[in-house]
C-alpha cells in the first residue's frame, strides 16, 4: 500500500488531495481480491503504468488550463504583455545571435574526422612567432617526425580561368597531394591526388569546390577526366569535393598539387608553405610540439646558415583565430549579456509591478478559495508564456541579425560565413528563455502569492512593502551597472576605433581606384611581355579623362602582408628577423605618383630602369633609418632578393601591413627588372589609378582597354582605396556599431526602468505627499526628496559600474588600439550620459509628485 | 443547452461508460468500476488512475455531481465519495446515444453492420 501511496505523489497534489484515499481504497481492495505473489506483482506493475500515465494526463491538463487562462489574462492587458515579449526579445534575441556566433566561431568543432587532431605547423624566426615553412624544411619534417599520421602543406593561388564563359579569376590552393587524407575528407565525385600526381612533371590536375562545379560547369557529373583550362595550362578534373568542404578558406575554389621541383628545396629561407598534420592517435599537441623542437635543433645543426635561430611548432587548427578576433566575439558576449540583465531586471520589475497591482484581485481569489498553490501555478504560466512568446520572437531576431553579424566570422577559419541555424542554437534559445522565465517570473510569482490573502483585502493596493521596493530598486541599480558597463566599454572602442582611423598609412586614400589583373604564367614567363602589358593599359588609363595617374604594384598596402626578404648591407649577411627584413614589392613608373607615396630623395623607379641596366631600389625611411642612420643612402648598395640594388630613391614610409600593425622597412624594385622566369610571384598585380573624377565613372573605359590589351585577361577585386581603407577597420566598425546598438537599448531601458520605479513609488507615496503638502513641505521639498531619489539610484549604480567598466576595459586593452583603460574623457562622458538619463527618467515622477493634490488624496482616504 | 451538448459531443467512450453506469442510481468509484465491468462482461476494466481522472473532467464539465447522500452507516465507508449524474449528464449521454444510433443505422445503409429486425 505504501507503494501505492508513494506512486501517488506523481499526480499533482489538488488532485491527490481530491481522490487519493478512494484511490488507495480501490487498490487496497483489489489488492486483497487478487491472490497469489503472481497475481498481486502484475497489479502493482499495472498500477504503476496506469499512474505514470494518467498522472502526466492530469498535469498536461491543469497546464493547458492555467496556460489558456494565463493567455486570457494576459490578453487582456496588452500593453503589459507586449512590452514584457519585447523585453525578452531585447534580451534573448542578442544573447541568441551573439552566443551562436561565438559557439560557431570558437567552439564548434571544425568540419573535419576528430579535428582535435589537426595541427597546424609553423617555423619561428625572431620577431616572427608564426611564418610558413620552406619547402626543404617542411620535407625534413615529414622525413624525421613520428607524430603525425601524415603531415600536409598548401598554400594559396589564384588563376584565370578561361573558356568557361567570361574569363575570372578564382581563388584555389596548392596542395601536397597528402592534404585531403590529413584532412579525412572524402571527394564528392572522383578522386583526390595521388602521390603520382604531385610529382615535378605530372600532368595538370585540379579538383574543384563544389560551388565552382555548380557555378562554372553547371554540375556536370561528366566533368572528371576533362581538360580545363587555369592560366592557360591545361589540368583535368578529377575530382569535386562536398559542398560543406572549405579549405584553407572558404573563398578556395580549386586545388591543384604542388608539383615540387628539386630547385624549390634549395631555399630555406622561402617561406610560403602552411604546413597541417594530423596527429597520431594518442600523441597530444605538446609532444608534437616537443619533436618538432627536437627536429628543428637538429636542423639548426645541420644548417646554421639558413635555419639559425628557427624554430618549429604546433598550434591547434582550432586555435589558429587572432587574440583580436576571440576578444571581439568575447566582448559582444560580454555586451549581450548586460543586455540580457537590463532587459531582464526590467521585466522583473515590470512582473513585480503587475503583482502588486493585482494584489487584491489574487486576495480575492485566495478568499473564495483558490489554493495559493494554484494561484502560483497560473502565475508561472503567465511567465512561462510571455517567456516563450518573447523567445520565439526573440529567436527570429537572432536569424535575421545573423547575416548581419556574420563579417566576424574570420576568414582564417575554414567554416561557412554565416552560423547556420540549427538545433543547438533553439536549444539555447529554449534554455536561456526558461532560466529568465524561471530567473526573473519565480521570485515575483512567489512574493505575489505571499503578499496576497486578507491584508490584501484590507489595506488595498498601495502596499508596496519595504523589502519588495528593496527588490525592485536593487534590479534598477543592477541594470544602471550593466549600462555603465556597456557605455565605457562602447566609448573606449569607438575612441579605438577613431584613433585607427585617424592613423596616416603614408598614402593617398581618396580618389583611388584599384582592380587586379593577375597575369597567368607561364603565358607572361617574359619580362618583355609583361611590360608591354604594363605600358599599354598605363599609357591608355594615363589619357582617360581626369586621370592624374596611374601605376602597378605587386599587391596594395594593407591586402598583402609582401614578401618579407633578408637584406644583407655591407657584405653582412643576417639572420631574418624582424629587425632585419623588409618588404619587397615590384613597381612601374607612375605608381608613387598614383598612390601618392611622396618621394622624399631622389628619384622613382622610371622607364630607363631596364633589365638590361643595374638593378636599382626605391626604399623607405625607415630602411634608411636603419641601415644608414644620419647618412646619405642615395648610391648605396645592399642584396636583397639575390641581387644587389643600387638606392635610387627614398619614399615615405606605409602602413603595408595594416593600420594596426607596423610594417618592415619597404623596398620598391623596378617590374622592368625583374628577369624572364624571375620573380613571377611578384608580378605587379594591382592596377592604381588616381583621378579626379569618380573612380566608378572610369570602370568601363578601364574595362575595355584591358579588354583590348588581353582579351583573356580577367579583372577582379574593383575596389577604391577608400573601401580598403573601411575593410582594414570593418570587424571593428561591425562590433562597435552592434555595442552602440546594445548601449542604446541598455540606456533608454534602464532610463525606463529608474522612470518605472520611481513612477511606482511616486503613486504609492501620493498619500505621505499629501500629508507633507497639508503640513507645509514645499513643493520644492517634494520635488527635491523624487529626485535624491533617483540620484542615488544613479550614484549606486555608477561606482561599481565604472569599476567593472574598467575591469572590461584592461580585458580587452589589446583591442584599444592605444586608448587608455582608465580613459578619462569616456569614462566622464559615461558617467554623465547615465546621470542625464536617470534624471530624465526621475523628472516626470518628481513632477508627479509635486501636483499631488492634497485636498484631493484625503478625501480620497 | 443544445450547443453546450453538442460541444461535449463525441464522447469518450470511458466517459460514456460512466454515465450509464450512473443512469440508474448513485455511485461510488469503486461501484462504477465494477458497474461498468458488469456492462461489458468485462471487457472495460477502469483502473483507478483513469476513472478518477474522468470523473474530474466530468465533474469540471457539470455532467455529474458528487452527492451528499449516503447510504445507511453500516453499508457506507467514510472514504468513498457518491457521484450522481446531472441532467446535463443525462442529456448528453442520450446524445451521445443517438448520435450512435445514426452511426449504426448508416453502417446497416452501407451493409457494414448487421439488419436486425
Amino acid at each position: 500500500m505504501n507503494f501505492y501511496r508513494l506512486l501517488l505523489h506523481l499526480y499533482p497534489s489538488s488532485f491527490r488531495a481530491e481522490y487519493g484515499e478512494e484511490m488507495s481504497a480501490i487498490f487496497s481492495l483489489q489488492l486483497g481480491q487478487s491472490s497469489g505473489v503472481v497475481a498481486k506483482c502484475g497489479l502493482c506493475l499495472s498500477a504503476f503504468a496506469e499512474i505514470v500515465f494518467n498522472a502526466a494526463l492530469v498535469h498536461w491538463e491543469i497546464g493547458r488550463r492555467d496556460l489558456f487562462h494565463s493567455a486570457r489574462s494576459l490578453l487582456r492587458s496588452p500593453g503589459f504583455t507586449l512590452t514584457a515579449i519585447l523585453l525578452v526579445t531585447i534580451g534573448i534575441g542578442a544573447n541568441v545571435a551573439v552566443f551562436t556566433l561565438a559557439n560557431f566561431v570558437l567552439v564548434r568543432p571544425l568540419p573535419f574526422p576528430e579535428p582535435d587532431r589537426l595541427m597546424k605547423v609553423w617555423e619561428n624566426h625572431p620577431g616572427y612567432s608564426r611564418m610558413e615553412l620552406s619547402p626543404a624544411n617542411y620535407r625534413d619534417v615529414i622525413a624525421s617526425s613520428q607524430s603525425f599520421t601524415d603531415l600536409a602543406a598548401y598554400n594559396f593561388n589564384s588563376v584565370n580561368l578561361v573558356g568557361q564563359g567570361e574569363p575570372q579569376r578564382i581563388e584555389g590552393s596548392s596542395v601536397t597531394a597528402n592534404l585531403f587524407s590529413v584532412l579525412e575528407r572524402p571527394a564528392l565525385i572522383g578522386r583526390y591526388f595521388s602521390k603520382e600526381d604531385d610529382r615535378a612533371g605530372a600532368p595538370g590536375t585540379v579538383v574543384l569546390s563544389y560551388s565552382l562545379w555548380q557555378a562554372a560547369f553547371g554540375g556536370d557529373r561528366e566533368i572528371i577526366g576533362k581538360a580545363i583550362s587555369l592560366d592557360d595550362e591545361s589540368y583535368t578534373v578529377i575530382g569535386v569535393m562536398p559542398p560543406d568542404f572549405r579549405f584553407p578558406t572558404r573563398e578556395t575554389q580549386f586545388w591543384t598539387p604542388f608539383r615540387f621541383k628539386e630547385l624549390d628545396y634549395q631555399d630555406r629561407n622561402n617561406n610560403y608553405l602552411d604546413g597541417i598534420g594530423r596527429l597520431k592517435p594518442g600523441v597530444s599537441a605538446a609532444q608534437a610540439g616537443s619533436e618538432l623542437s627536437l627536429i628543428a635543433a637538429r636542423l639548426r645543426g645541420q644548417y646554421p646558415k639558413e635555419n639559425e635561430a628557427v624554430d618549429l611548432s604546433v598550434v591547434a587548427m582550432r586555435d589558429e583565430l587572432t587574440t583580436e578576433s576571440r576578444l571581439l566575439l568575447f566582448g559582444l558576449c560580454g555586451a549581450a549579456l548586460c543586455v540580457l540583465i537590463i532587459a531582464c531586471a526590467n521585466l522583473a520589475n515590470l512582473l513585480l509591478a503587475r503583482s502588486l497591482a493585482r494584489q487584491r484581485e489574487l486576495s480575492i481569489r485566495l478568499s473564495l478559495g483558490a489554493g495559493r498553490r494554484n494561484l502560483l501555478r497560473q502565475l508561472l504560466s503567465e511567465s512561462v508564456l510571455l517567456g516563450l512568446a518573447g523567445g520565439a520572437c526573440a529567436t527570429g531576431v537572432a536569424i535575421a541579425a545573423l547575416p548581419l553579424l556574420s563579417r566576424l566570422v574570420p576568414n582564417a577559419l575554414p567554416i561557412q560565413q554565416v552560423p547556420p541555424v540549427d538545433v543547438q542554437m533553439l536549444l539555447f534559445a529554449l534554455g536561456l528563455t526558461l532560466l529568465t522565465v524561471i530567473g526573473f517570473g519565480v521570485a515575483p510569482a512567489l512574493q505575489t502569492c505571499r503578499g496576497a490573502g486578507f491584508s490584501g483585502l484590507r489595506v488595498g493596493v498601495r502596499t508596496g512593502g519595504a523589502g519588495r521596493q528593496g527588490a525592485r530598486s536593487a534590479l534598477v541599480i543592477a541594470e544602471v551597472v550593466a549600462s555603465v558597463v556597456l557605455l565605457v566599454s562602447s566609448g573606449l572602442l569607438i575612441r579605438a576605433l577613431w584613433r585607427v582611423q585617424s592613423v596616416n598609412p603614408g598614402f593617398r586614400t581618396s580618389g583611388i581606384l584599384s582592380l587586379r589583373t593577375e597575369l597567368p604564367f607561364p603565358k607572361y614567363n617574359k619580362t618583355s611581355m609583361r611590360e608591354q602589358f604594363y605600358s599599354k593599359v598605363l599609357t591608355d588609363v594615363r589619357r582617360l579623362p581626369g586621370v592624374t595617374d596611374a601605376g602597378y604594384i605587386t599587391a596594395l598596402p594593407m591586402t598583402w602582408g609582401g614578401g618579407i626578404w633578408p637584406v644583407e648591407v655591407n657584405g653582412r649577411s643576417q639572420i631574418r628577423t624582424a629587425g632585419t627584413s623588409a618588404s619587397l614589392r615590384f613597381v612601374t613608373p607612375g605608381l608613387f605618383s598614383a598612390l601618392g607615396i611622396p618621394i622624399k630623395l631622389g628619384r622613382g623607379v622610371s622607364e630607363s630602369d631596364t633589365v638590361d641596366r643595374p638593378w636599382v631600389a626605391v626604399v623607405s625611411e625607415s630602411f634608411v633609418r636603419r641601415y644608414w642612420p644620419n647618412e646619405q643612402p642615395i648610391g648605396r648598395h645592399f642584396k636583397f632578393g639575390f641581387h644587389d640594388h643600387e638606392v635610387i630613391g627614398v619614399v615615405g614610409d606605409i602602413r603595408a601591413r595594416g593600420l594596426e600593425r607596423t610594417s618592415e622597412p619597404q623596398v620598391y624594385l623596378g617590374s622592368q627588372q625583374d628577369a624572364d622566369d624571375g620573380f613571377t610571384y611578384y608580378a605587379p598585380k594591382d592596377l592604381v589609378i588616381h583621378s579626379s573624377q569618380p573612380p566608378e565613372q572610369l570602370l568601363p573605359a578601364i574595362r575595355q582597354i584591358l579588354h583590348v590589351s588581353d582579351p583573356e585577361q580577367p579583372i577582379s577585386d574593383v575596389r577604391t582605396m577608400d573601401e580598403v581603407m573601411a575593410g582594414e577597420t570593418e570587424s571593428r566598425t561591425i562590433q562597435m556599431r552592434v555595442l552602440v546598438v546594445f548601449t542604446g537599448v541598455a540606456i533608454v531601458l534602464a532610463g525606463l526602468g529608474i522612470y518605472g520605479l520611481l513612477a511606482f513609488t511616486v503613486s504609492m507615496r501620493q498619500q505621505e505627499f499629501g500629508i507633507r503638502l497639508a503640513l507645509g513641505a514645499g513643493q520644492g521639498d517634494i520635488f527635491k526628496m523624487v529626485l535624491v531619489q533617483g540620484a542615488w539610484l544613479a550614484v549606486a549604480g555608477l561606482v561599481p559600474g565604472l569599476a567593472l567598466a574598467y575591469i572590461a576595459a584592461r580585458f580587452m586593452q589589446s583591442l584599444l588600439a592605444g586608448v587608455r583603460p582608465a580613459d578619462a574623457v569616456t569614462f566622464s562622458a559615461a558617467a554623465a550620459l547615465c546621470l542625464i538619463t536617470t534624471l530624465m527618467g526621475t523628472l516626470f515622477p518628481a513632477l508627479r509628485a509635486v501636483r499631488s493634490d492634497p485636498t484631493a488624496i484625503m478625501r480620497a482616504e | 443547452m443544445a450547443d453546450d451538448i453538442k460541444a461535449l459531443l463525441p464522447l469518450q467512450p470511458t466517459t460514456f461508460h460512466i454515465l450509464l453506469s450512473l443512469a440508474d442510481e448513485d455511485r461510488h468509484g469503486y461501484a462504477i468500476i465494477l458497474e461498468v465491468a458488469r456492462r461489458t462482461q468485462g471487457e472495460l476494466k477502469l483502473s483507478a488512475g483513469t476513472l478518477y481522472r474522468s470523473i474530474q473532467r466530468m465533474l469540471e464539465a457539470g455532467l455529474i455531481v458528487e452527492t451528499r447522500t449516503r447510504p445507511a452507516p453500516e453499508m457506507d465507508d467514510e472514504r468513498r465519495r457518491y457521484y450522481r449524474i446531472t441532467p446535463l449528464g443525462k442529456a448528453v449521454a442520450e446524445a451521445e446515444a443517438g448520435r450512435l444510433r445514426d452511426l449504426l443505422k448508416m453502417a446497416r445503409l452501407c451493409g457494414v453492420a448487421p439488419r436486425t429486425t
